[in-house]
């Protein structure tokens, strides 16, 4: 065969293979990850969301997924091919998606971009994310409650604001607990590192830390903090299988709710962009059992919490908190607004180390 | 920052790496350049793993994981050996088999837990202060890779087959014509090689981490072969190179747990900037200390 007759028949190949979706009109929704789907956490979790989707929806949608897209010009490449078979919703689950969904959408105007934890919208991209800080202010004053040596870490991915938030609540309230509490924070540059993960927690627990809170995605960390019989506990999925002990309680994210709500507003043609950002109270953020040898009355006090938050009752930043320099923040009794949450760069007042740029 | 337990977590960071890079030296000492080692590497962290917890047995593991990397490798040596391909090429190709196939193979084993490994107190010196926790208060492994070093470093210098090893790495033809099987040597070379990252990964599964996740061997594969070039293929060069690199990532670490302000960017790059700085010092002498055959295809008609 003549290499412009293979081209031509693979042209035509292409062209019969992709009538039939057109034909069909059912909308195809795209998942992009950063991790592997079974990395027990954050990747894990949205695929699980994703199927959960789908398995609501049934033969009405198609689903198309692709994991370990590393962040940056992959990225693009990986939403431009998704955009160009045909998907009509693309859901981008990384923090590091944000300026190549902006840029893909730029390009794709009739495909709708739904990116996660991210500041940047556009007509056809909308931003997603949970209020994991009122997770971590729950996480924070257990560890707070149960160190022993007054010595808790903190295992940090990227110095953005979701996880600077995340050290900021987390140390506010184990102070809430525990005023003697001083926190360590490890900055690994990487979501998901196993081996650079577990040996981060060893470096912790050989600086007298006893329960370390971690923002990156595998469950190393309670690998390790098992052996050394100090404590841990879930991110992004419950992580159950280290329960009762290391695994104290955990921050799982819920976003099948959300995920079924925006298919079906595709589907009704309702879709709009917007920038959505919900907590514990609208169910995007849960809170794991609390498990080990927490004692009854700190069980007591933070589940109280999370009822408080909520309700709305409570807000993880109420002052007086001043900055990490000594100059106030916010007043006796004033609430963080939104804007400065979204985009904070700042620690708060008695942690010691500095935040990389 | 309590010295003693930096000696002692530097150790366990730095033999994964240590393991790998002392077969490949062996490999490359052969005159075959084996780029294959992160995929090798992997898939012993896999079989390790699989085996360790089937068996309950950490050595049963560890056995395991020597033999499947090794066997994987030996589709590597017949490639380039026998069919003769490009070794750079079918290296790489080796490593993106072996990322695949371990991904394939351990996902039933994902959030499983894997039996531990006890330390193993070395008598009378383990009791010592300070000495002791720092090098003599280790899983086995620790040992073995450190014997591994000195066994290789032995064997190379004072065996005849060590210097058979040699001399088909340096000049393959002058060995050929003096009667030594080129090809045989340096497939038992690309096995010895393959064995030993496999116990490098298996003891990131096991020991270091311990579990198994998809893609956890995270590059270490390539700092072994980093640590190669580092060493200029010298045995002892390569346990410094290691503990070295080892010894960044886990100070960087531990400054950083301490709230000491250290550029982390700065440091994590420093073994690759002196690894950089040996290679124009090796250079500037004129004396390499690479094989003079690294590399290169050997055919007994040429």
């Amino acid at each position: 065969m003549k290499r412009r007759t293979l081209l031509a028949s693979a042209a035509l190949g292409l062209a019969l293979a992709g009538a039939p979706a057109f034909a069909q009109d059912v909308p195809k929704i795209g998942f992009v990850y950063v991790g592997p789907v079974n990395d027990g956490g954050w990747s894990q979790h949205h695929h699980e969301a994703a199927v959960k989707m789908k398995e609501h929806f049934g033969d009405a949608i198609e689903m198309i997924e692709q994991e370990s897209v590393p962040e940056g010009a992959d990225a693009e490449r990986v939403l431009t091919q998704m955009a160009l078979s045909g998907a009509d919703l693309i859901f981008t689950t990384s923090f590091g998606y944000m300026d190549p969904t902006i840029n893909v959408a730029a390009k794709f105007p009739d495909v709708k971009f739904e990116h996660a934890t991210g500041y940047k919208t556009a007509e056809n991209v909308s931003a997603y994310s949970a209020r994991f800080y009122e997770g971590r202010a729950i996480t924070g004053y257990l560890a707070g409650a149960m160190t022993k040596s007054n010595k808790i870490g903190y295992i940090g991915s990227f110095p953005i604001p979701e996880v600077i938030r995340g050290i900021n609540s987390s140390f506010l309230h184990a102070k809430k607990a525990n005023p003697d509490v001083e926190m360590s924070v490890v900055w690994l540059s990487t979501w998901f590192d196993p081996a650079k993960e577990a040996d981060a927690t060893q470096a912790l627990l050989d600086q007298g830390v006893d329960v370390v809170l971690a923002h990156t995605d595998s469950t190393a960390p309670l690998s390790v903090l098992e052996k050394a019989g100090a404590y841990g506990f879930g991110q992004a999925a419950d992580m159950y299988d280290y329960a009762p002990e290391p695994r104290l309680s955990s921050i799982i994210d819920e976003w099948a709710p959300y995920y079924i709500d925006r298919v079906q507003a595709v589907i009704d043609g309702t879709w709009e962009s917007h920038n959505s950002w919900q907590g514990i109270g609208d169910g995007m953020v849960g809170i794991g059992e609390i498990t080990g040898p927490v004692p009854e009355d700190v069980k007591a006090t933070a589940e109280q919490m999370k009822a408080d938050i909520a309700s709305g009752a409570y807000h993880p930043f109420t002052g007086p908190i001043n900055k990490q320099d000594g100059s106030a923040w916010l007043a006796e009794g004033e609430v963080a607004d939104d804007g400065v949450l979204a985009g904070m760069d700042f620690y708060v007042e008695g942690l010691t180390a500095e935040i990389p740029n | 920052m309590d010295p003693v337990l930096l000696v002692a977590s530097i150790m366990v960071s730095a033999t994964p790496i240590l393991l790998a890079a002392i077969g490949e030296m062996v490999v490359e000492k052969a005159g075959v350049l084996n780029l294959g080692v992160e995929g090798m590497m992997i898939t012993g962290a896999v079989i390790g793993f699989a085996a360790a917890v089937s068996s309950g047995s950490p050595v049963i593991g560890f056995l395991a994981a020597a033999l499947g990397a090794a066997v994987l490798s030996l589709s590597f040596g017949f490639l380039t050996q026998y069919l003769l391909s490009n070794q750079v090429a079918t290296g790489l190709g080796l490593t993106l088999v072996g990322l695949g196939l371990s991904a394939l193979v351990g996902a039933s084993f994902e959030g499983v837990r894997a039996p531990g490994l006890g330390k193993l107190w070395i008598p009378g010196l383990a009791e010592i202060p300070m000495i002791g926790p720092m090098f003599f208060r280790h899983d086995f492994m620790v040992y073995v890779s450190l014997l591994l070093v000195a066994a290789v470093w032995a064997f190379l210098k004072y065996t005849r087959a060590g210097l058979i090893l040699r001399a088909v790495g340096e000049d393959h033809e002058s060995a050929h014509a003096l009667g030594y099987k080129v090809v045989r040597v340096r497939m038992a070379a690309i096995f010895f090689g393959g064995a030993c990252a496999g116990l490098g990964g298996a003891y990131v599964s096991l020991v270091r981490v311990p579990q198994w996740t998809e893609g956890m061997t995270a590059g270490a594969g390539w700092i072994a072969l980093a640590i190669v070039v580092f060493a200029s293929w010298r045995p002892l060069g390569v346990l410094i190179g290691a503990y070295l690199f080892g010894g960044v990532t886990v100070l960087q670490l531990n400054l950083q747990a301490a709230g000491a302000n250290v550029p982390v960017e700065l440091l994590s790059m420093s073994p690759y900037l002196i690894t950089i700085l040996v290679l124009v010092i090796i250079s500037a002498r004129g004396v390499h200390g690479a094989p003079g055959s690294l590399g290169r295809s050997f055919h007994a008609s040429a």
